[in-house]
């Protein structure tokens, strides 16, 4: 345990210090370090999106980005999106829609989609499924996770529900 | 993984002492997206990773009609999807970076990782090639420079010495009715690696080709310039015939394998396939110019 | 009380899922979210080889290394004698069993446990995997079911011989055991065909994909009691089985089901569950094991890979005289592929006199086959329907009214014997041939040929054993209790079953899925089995409350029980006189009227009902590249009735998804040595959002007079007819019968240039 490194970064608003290895991974310092969970490992090589947080506004897939890049860095993750008890638009509609079924992938999704809707607050169904195509769901087909995308987007614009609840 | 140091240097001439320091075991870490999953698997072991993305030399992205483009070796792929000014110059190297994984990968990964990773396959090369672009290379022994062909040296391998850094590639400004194109083909709509990529560059004068630079991607142990292929236009009208030749002339030159992302048979097909199509569009977008 | 379909007031809604909050804040806590005090990390370490003798292992520096605590090879798990054991629905063969989540003397496949070593950090673990020296010797691989078949073949298992042939032999073989399902004159029935097609089909092997890699965290008492939580199908399916390979008593195992990413039959068995336990006991320390996406892809169940024969012959009118299948299943280093499935429901869709179907379970050098979603019968109809519709095309019949006219309907014999009962498949195609998907031209697309195909599709589903608690809180709201993981929303619909009979609202109940202490016997999640079962139980438990309820308000008003009578959430008394009570009112005097109100119920159901399915595609082919756009999508599905109609739909989508990868890209890609070259989701390719368009579902509600609320199982079947549905509809685009999965643009731009190459 040797090496072990002080890092200082912000997640979710809060500052946070730790210490790691530089071999650790963000996603392994969020879930074994800080103990925040919600981000998943699905495949440890950035091909299926489960371990997405936004660093600095970007999205990225959190395996690959070692611990030791957060310093100094602004880090959000799905346990920062409910404010107040209030969830996201975007958590209501994937309940709302059914969007999820084994949850899973569910914490990268909402991750990516709201890293979407931040800088495209009106995307096409097309830019919905760009956007999310690094992120994989191997139960809901996509479906009912791209309705509930555009009409958080559409409840996010002020506007009346984008699409009609499935 | 096994253990490692890591050092974030804050200039140039910082990470060229540290990578000096770390001789055979030290590596620029640059978005990180093929080296940390190759360490993982034990491919790579390097022990002392030097970070590319806070070295303010290699984030240059600057574009003038005189100098043409100079792109910073650690310019994460999305500065480029995102920049008008590109998507205006270089539509095929934007086409190229926009393709590279999904949008998380794009925030992270770069130009110069995708070249040193030394993969037969990467997007961005053939496009690079095409454009004519040239890395600028450092050391303590000074600057060289390399053309992007020349780069790779075998699968996974390049140029580059221990204590070497690429810090940015340089681009001509693309001359009056100038347009470059790149596609590749993969199985899926997105994340899949090509199974061959094609990237083309036309100047047009008139209907009459006058300059023109193909480069070829997952058909060979290295991407590669298709001389003869790109020769073969010049001095000729961009028709159906032309393109069609110099389709054949590159597949001449292709020596794909077979492996799970597609047979020998296949992407010596797809890399006539994907010459035309490149051609045909670059020559459109070079006649709107 | 009585339910009547059209008094349902919860069934057939869509309410928020009462475990949804959880997750989608990051909160649900999955098996490797899992932490306990002093945890350690174990890692496998996995042959590179598909087929070698181990000579000798030596772990000396691994366990020198500081940080390791323990490790163990197949010399530390009990020798178990041969021989298989019914295990609740599954016949399991212990010994294999054992030998596959840790080899012996010999090892099977790329990938096959070793050895496994529990370490202060995963980084060690792995560092320490890498000091074990394995000697091998390194034998010949068979990787290709027909050549494993063969009398020359490489013998994987010295000890197998075939069940199931007329005569006993007792040659060693691959062939574990052979099936066959007859009837009627097979000859007669060509004789009288106009039209005969026959085909031969291959299908690679693929995996369920799901996202969540297999996890185990174990703990080990000083009592010999020990405790696993892991992300499960079936947490009473892995406390038998661990109890089985480590031989210790049933009843000193807990196993804590956490959340489950994704199974789809995956996760029914066990791989590191036994191993994280025995180095729990070996350490006296938690120890946590979760495996990489290589390791799940390389060592964990996929479906068999097969070769299918299949040969149909029909009349002019339409009607299939004959039907003769000869299929084989690649097992995987371990006998128990779903060929067997394969045989029931490769025609059971349709009605027929006569018909031969043979099957074969076969194993080789790949890793051990495990459920996945209907299985055997996705590769089973891409064959038939595939001939179906050929024949169709042959007749000049539209291809839905072929099927229309042989379809089974209630009172069909299936092709293993037993008659169906009320059944839709017949109103499956017509949904199909009414939808305004079909009733639509093709779409035009610029520089793409266009196809349109139709396949349909069954699948059994299964009852088995569940158990369920109905508690009434003080509050008048209700509690459910089960041992059905929840897998996509079964604690939904389990909460709103129980919610229709006690007259709540769906939120007014709480749905939980306990431990194996904590709730009686309840059979995997599996088999489309959990609504339909489970939810039988909660019903059967939520009535037994009110039964209870009635008994309390009885006592109240000192009356007959018979006399009390409960509806929409309120007592009353068929005599005047009593003020009738909401559930709330009287769950406040339970304390007073004989204690707390809590219904239980253990079924083990028989009238299952099956599941048919008649999809529709629209695809758009690249002529040049040979790649595949799916256009348009719709599926329609008997769905007896559908609980939480968003979840059903939801299943059929996710069903869909699965078959269109497994039709255009999913493959295991091996080297010619038998070494897996695409283990991770950057080259298995499973579709992604952007390879999908929306996926319309038809919702056909014939009722299963084998339940109380009508109730089938809806999750398996949406993913048997994708791949033949795209097949036929590729034969439209490109006129080329695919006849192997998966279709990937390589094979299909090589069927166009042929098909252009070959003279007109």
């Amino acid at each position: 345990m040797a090496n072990k490194v002080y890092v200082e970064t912000t997640l979710n608003g809060e500052t946070v210090e730790f210490l790691c290895e530089p071999r650790q991974s963000l996603l392994e310092v969020l879930r074994d370090v800080l103990g925040f969970t919600g981000a998943k490992e699905g495949c440890l090589t950035g091909d299926c999106g489960a371990c997405s947080v936004i660093i600095d506004g970007r999205v990225v897939c959190s395996c690959l980005v070692l611990g030791v890049e957060a310093q100094g860095k602004t880090i959000e993750t799905v346990e920062g999106m409910a404010r107040d008890g209030q969830l996201h638009p975007l958590q209501q509609k994937f309940l709302e829609h059914a969007a999820l079924q084994c949850g899973i992938c569910t914490p990268g999704f909402l991750v990516a989609a709201k890293a979407l809707l931040d800088r495209n607050p009106n995307p096409t169904e097309h830019e919905v499924r760009y956007a999310l195509a690094g992120n994989l769901c191997r139960c809901t087909g996509y479906d009912k996770i791209v309705r509930a995308v555009l009409d958080a987007a559409a409840v996010m614009r002020g506007g009346t529900h984008g699409v009609t609840g499935a | 993984m096994h253990a490692i140091t890591y050092e974030a240097p804050k200039s140039l001439e910082h990470a060229l002492r540290l990578l000096a320091a770390a001789g055979e075991k030290g590596r620029v870490l640059a978005g990180g997206t093929d080296l940390l999953i190759q360490m993982r698997a034990g491919v790579r072991t390097p022990e002392r990773l030097i970070d590319a993305k806070t070295i303010p030399e290699l984030q240059v992205l600057s574009f003038s009609p005189h100098e043409g483009l100079r792109l910073g070796a650690a310019v994460p792929c999305y500065r480029i999807v995102e920049d008008p000014v590109l998507c205006q110059h270089y539509p095929g190297l934007v086409e190229a970076a926009g393709l590279i994984g999904s949008v998380q990968i794009k925030n992270r990964c770069t130009v110069g990782g995708n070249l040193c990773n030394g993969s037969p396959a990467a997007d961005t090369t053939p496009a690079l090639i095409a454009l004519g672009a040239v890395c600028y290379v450092a050391s303590p022994r000074g600057t060289r420079t390399v053309a992007v062909e020349d780069f790779v040296v075998s699968p996974g391998r390049t140029v580059l010495q221990p204590d070497e850094v690429l810090v940015e590639f340089r681009i001509p400004a693309p001359p009056p009715h100038t347009a470059d194109c790149y596609q590749r083909f993969i199985p899926r709509n997105e994340m899949d690696i090509a199974v061959v990529g094609v990237g083309a560059a036309v100047t047009l004068d008139g209907e009459v080709c006058t300059a023109a630079r193909i480069g070829l991607g997952a058909v060979a142990p290295t991407p590669l310039f298709a001389r003869e292929a790109s020769a073969s236009l010049v001095g000729k009208p961009l028709d159906d015939e032309a393109i069609a030749t110099a389709a054949e002339l590159a597949q001449k030159i292709a020596r794909p394998i077979t492996d799970m992302r597609g047979t020998a048979e296949y992407r010596l097909h797809l890399v006539g396939v994907l010459t035309r199509r490149v051609l045909k569009v670059a020559a459109e977008r070079a006649r709107a110019r | 009380m009585e339910l009547q379909e059209h008094k349902f007031k919860v069934i057939g809604t869509r309410p928020i899922r009462h475990d949804g909050v959880d997750k989608v804040t990051g909160r649900a806590k999955y098996g490797a979210d899992i932490s306990l005090p002093g945890m350690l990390h174990a890692k496998v370490l996995r042959s590179p080889h598909a087929h070698a003798r181990i000579k000798s292992i030596d772990v000396s520096a691994a366990l020198a290394l500081p940080g390791v605590k323990a490790v163990i090879t197949g010399k530390d798990l009990p020798e178990l004698p041969p021989g298989s054991q019914q295990m609740g629905e599954l016949v399991v063969n212990p010994r294999y069993l054992s030998m596959n989540i840790m080899a012996r003397d010999k090892v099977l496949y790329d990938g096959h446990a070793v050895a496994a070593v529990a370490a202060t950090s995963p980084h060690i673990a792995e560092e320490a995997l890498k000091l074990i020296k394995v000697e091998y010797e390194i034998l010949p691989p068979v990787l290709d079911v027909r050549k494993a078949m063969q009398d020359d073949a490489p013998i994987l298992l010295p000890e197998l011989r075939t069940s199931g042939t007329p005569e006993k032999s007792d040659k060693p073989t691959n062939i574990a055991s052979q099936v066959r399902f007859a009837r009627g004159d097979l000859e007669a029935g060509f004789r009288a065909a106009d039209v005969i097609v026959e085909r031969e089909f291959t299908t690679s092997m693929v995996h369920q994909g799901y996202i969540e890699p297999h996890n185990a965290v174990a703990q080990y008492n000083a009592d010999g009691h020990g405790t696993i939580w892991v992300s499960t199908q079936g947490p009473f399916s892995v406390r038998e089985l661990c109890s089985h390979i480590l031989q210790m008593p049933l009843g000193n195992i807990k196993v804590v089901p956490a959340e489950i990413g994704g199974g789809f039959g995956g996760k029914t068995t066990v791989y590191l569950e036994p191993l994280a336990l025995l180095l729990a006991k070996k350490t006296g320390r938690p120890v946590k094991m979760v495996m990489s996406r290589a390791e799940v892809l390389r060592a964990t169940g996929p479906t068999s890979g097969s070769y299918i024969r299949c040969k149909m012959g029909a009349t002019k009118e339409g009607k299939i005289t004959a039907a003769q299948v000869w299929m084989a299943y690649e097992a995987g280093a371990f006998p128990g592929s779903p060929v067997g499935a394969g045989c029931m429901t490769i025609l059971a869709p349709y009605a027929l006199e006569n018909l031969q179907i043979d099957g074969f379970d076969v194993v080789l050098n790949k890793p051990k086959t495990c459920a996945y979603r209907a299985p055997g019968a996705t590769n089973a109809a891409f064959a038939a329907e595939t001939v179906i519709d050929e024949l169709a095309e042959k007749l000049g019949i539209d291809p839905l009214e072929f099927r229309r006219r042989n379809g089974a309907k209630e009172g069909t014999a299936q092709p293993a014997g037993p008659q169906f009962r009320r059944i839709g498949y017949i109103e499956t195609v017509e949904a199909i041939m009414n939808s305004e998907h079909y009733r639509s031209p093709l779409p035009h697309v610029p520089g793409k040929l266009v196809g349109r195909g139709v396949a349909s599709g069954f699948w059994f589903n299964a009852g088995f054993q569940s158990t369920a608690i109905v508690s009434i809180n003080s509050d008048g709201t209700a509690n459910v209790v089960t041992g059905s993981p929840d897998i996509g929303g079964t604690r939904a619909a389990c909460a709103m079953i129980a919610a229709e009979v006690l007259g709540l609202k769906a939120e007014e109940v709480n749905p939980v899925v306990t431990d194996t202490e904590s709730i009686g016997h309840t059979d995997v999640t599996g088999g489309s089995r959990v609504t339909f079962a489970t939810g039988y139980a909660v019903y059967e438990a939520a009535q037994d409350a009110v039964r209870q309820l009635k008994e309390r308000a009885a006592t109240i008003w000192k009356v007959k029980p018979e006399d009390v009578v409960y509806q929409d959430g309120v007592v009353s008394c068929v005599n005047n006189g009593h003020e009738p009570m909401t559930l709330k009112q009287l769950a406040g005097r339970l304390a007073r009227a004989g204690g707390p109100v809590t219904g239980r119920a253990a079924v083990n159901p028989r009238g299952v009902g099956p599941g048919f399915a008649t999809h529709v595609v629209d695809i758009a082919v690249d002529p040049e590249t040979g790649k595949v756009d799916i256009l348009r999508y719709t599926a329609a599905q008997d769905v007896g009735k559908a609980v939480h109609p968003s979840y059903v739909e939801g299943q059929i989508q996710g069903g869909v998804a699965q078959g269109i990868g497994w039709a255009l890209n999913e493959e295991y890609y091996y080297d010619e040595n038998g070494i897996m070259r695409n283990t991770g989701f950057l080259d298995y390719r499973i579709p992604t959002c952007l390879d999908l368009p929306m996926i319309e579902t038809i919702l056909v509600e014939v009722p299963n007079p084998g339940h109380p609320l009508g109730i089938r199982g809806v999750g398996e079947v949406p993913i048997v007819p994708p791949p033949a549905a795209i097949a036929n509809a590729l034969y439209r685009a490109i006129g080329v019968r695919m006849t192997e999965l998966p279709m990937s643009p390589a094979k299909v731009a090589k069927a166009v240039l042929e098909k252009n190459k070959a003279p007109q």
